[in-house]
């Protein structure tokens, strides 16, 4: 495998456990959630997400080419090799933290695929164009429920500022590049992360104005998900996940 | 002379055995309304047919497949190759006129075009009651019963209906 190809199935790993993590957080809600609407929107999101998992792990494992597939990257690897950011492994929290959560996944997601959409790597450009229309529905949705819900109630807008409180330490990681980045944006397969960052800014303090919310002013960002290391929710995640196939290997529905 | 070329069925033969499909979820309309098998080709002696998923997560995905497998293996052909293909990726705007009466026939207010999504930006709709036909509708979620559709209410019949949504 050439440099590259590898930075490429990196790449896609990184693009693949995101929607896998968020996809299965989201399901979690399935059954939970505090209305029907909200229960199916938050089924139907994660069903996308796992999708877009299906796609991005595939092509990592094309690119390798020993014969895995996405399956085989979802249910046999432990945390440590897992590349998702530390935001969408966080735990669900209540409804508030889930959308919020959501959003600010959301809002960088799609100025991420949008960009993807004109990769050098035709594979990637493939998978974002079609990820970016799924992803589009995903970040009107989670806007205007972030609007709703922190113009709402005093109990609504004080979950969500919490959620934000919470949450914000774990955006900063989605704009931090490392040497894989510049070897990726150099040859014109991925954006920089830094670029996305004035997007992001912009749709998140417009939709934050509008929902009465305040971004706390700390900048520390929390890191580590693209290399591995992750925090202690992660285990868990992958317990429930990859129980079946851990105890019955092979096992086919 | 190619014998294989005498016996193999012609595609026209093939695009009407598949029309037959209906969709798994959406059980009025075929592969075919849908817009989702992009070609139909003979390769020698397999037939290639090219599918586009609708949604990455679709789970009607598998069925859709087994199903093309089953109808053109029940019709005879023995060699077949199903190609997934991501680009151009499925838009609404590929499904067929007769697609668009069905899903209005069967209950479900068919995509309106030219809505093509962008970030936080989409257009509130003025979707029709395919029951009453009204105008007086509004959305009670962006998400349904399946990825492919929005919940909508009428306010006039005070019914709820499906959205298919315009991607």
């Amino acid at each position: 495998m050439s440099t590259t190809a590898a930075a490429i199935a990196e790449f896609a790993l990184r693009m693949g456990d995101n929607c896998l993590i968020l996809g299965h957080r989201d399901s979690e809600w399935c059954g939970h959630s505090p209305a029907l609407e909200e229960d199916i929107a938050l089924a139907n999101t994660a069903l996308d997400h796992v999708g877009q998992a299906q796609l991005w792990l595939g092509l990592a494992c094309e690119i390798e080419g020993k014969g895995k597939t996405a399956d085989t990257l979802a249910f046999l690897r432990d945390a440590s090799s897992y590349r998702n950011l530390l935001l969408v492994e966080q735990p669900n929290g209540d409804f508030g933290r889930t959308i919020m959560r959501q959003f600010l996944f959301d809002a960088w997601h799609l100025p991420m695929l949008k960009a993807l959409i004109n990769s050098s790597d035709r594979r990637i450009a493939e998978i974002a164009e079609k990820a970016s229309k799924e992803v589009a529905y995903h970040l009107e949705r989670s806007t205007d429920l972030v609007v709703r819900l922190g113009d709402g109630t005093r109990e609504s807008q004080g979950r969500m500022q919490a959620a934000l409180d919470f949450l914000w330490p774990y955006t900063g990681e989605m704009f931090l590049g490392d040497a894989l980045d510049d070897e990726l944006e150099a040859a014109g397969i991925a954006p920089a992360p830094a670029s996305l960052r004035p997007a992001w800014d912009q749709h998140v303090g417009r939709t934050l104005a509008e929902a009465t919310l305040r971004a706390p002013d700390k900048s520390y960002a929390q890191r580590g998900g693209k290399r591995g290391v992750h925090s202690e929710h992660l285990g868990f995640i992958l317990a429930e996940m990859q129980f079946l196939q851990r105890a019955y290997p092979g096992a086919r529905w | 002379m190619n014998v294989a070329a005498i016996t193999r069925p012609g595609l026209n033969q093939i695009w009407s055995w598949l029309a037959e499909i209906l969709d798994p979820e959406i059980p009025v309309i075929s592969l075919i309304d849908l817009g989702i098998i992009r070609d139909v080709a003979w390769r020698d002696d397999t037939l290639e047919v090219t599918v586009t998923p609708t949604y990455s997560g679709c789970p009607a995905t598998g069925v859709i497949n087994f199903e093309i497998e089953r109808t053109l293996v029940e019709h005879g052909i023995e060699k077949l190759e199903l190609k997934r293909q991501l680009s151009p990726a499925w838009t609404t705007a590929w499904i067929s006129a007769e697609g668009r009466e069905k899903l209005s026939a069967y209950g479900i207010a068919p995509p309106q075009e030219g809505m093509a999504a962008c970030a936080g930006m989409l257009k509130p709709l003025t979707v029709s009651c395919p029951q009453c036909g009204s105008m007086k509708t509004e959305r009670i979620s962006q998400f349904g019963s399946t990825p492919c559709k929005a919940h909508y209410r009428c306010t006039e019949c005070l019914e709820p209906f499906d959205y298919f949504k315009s991607i």
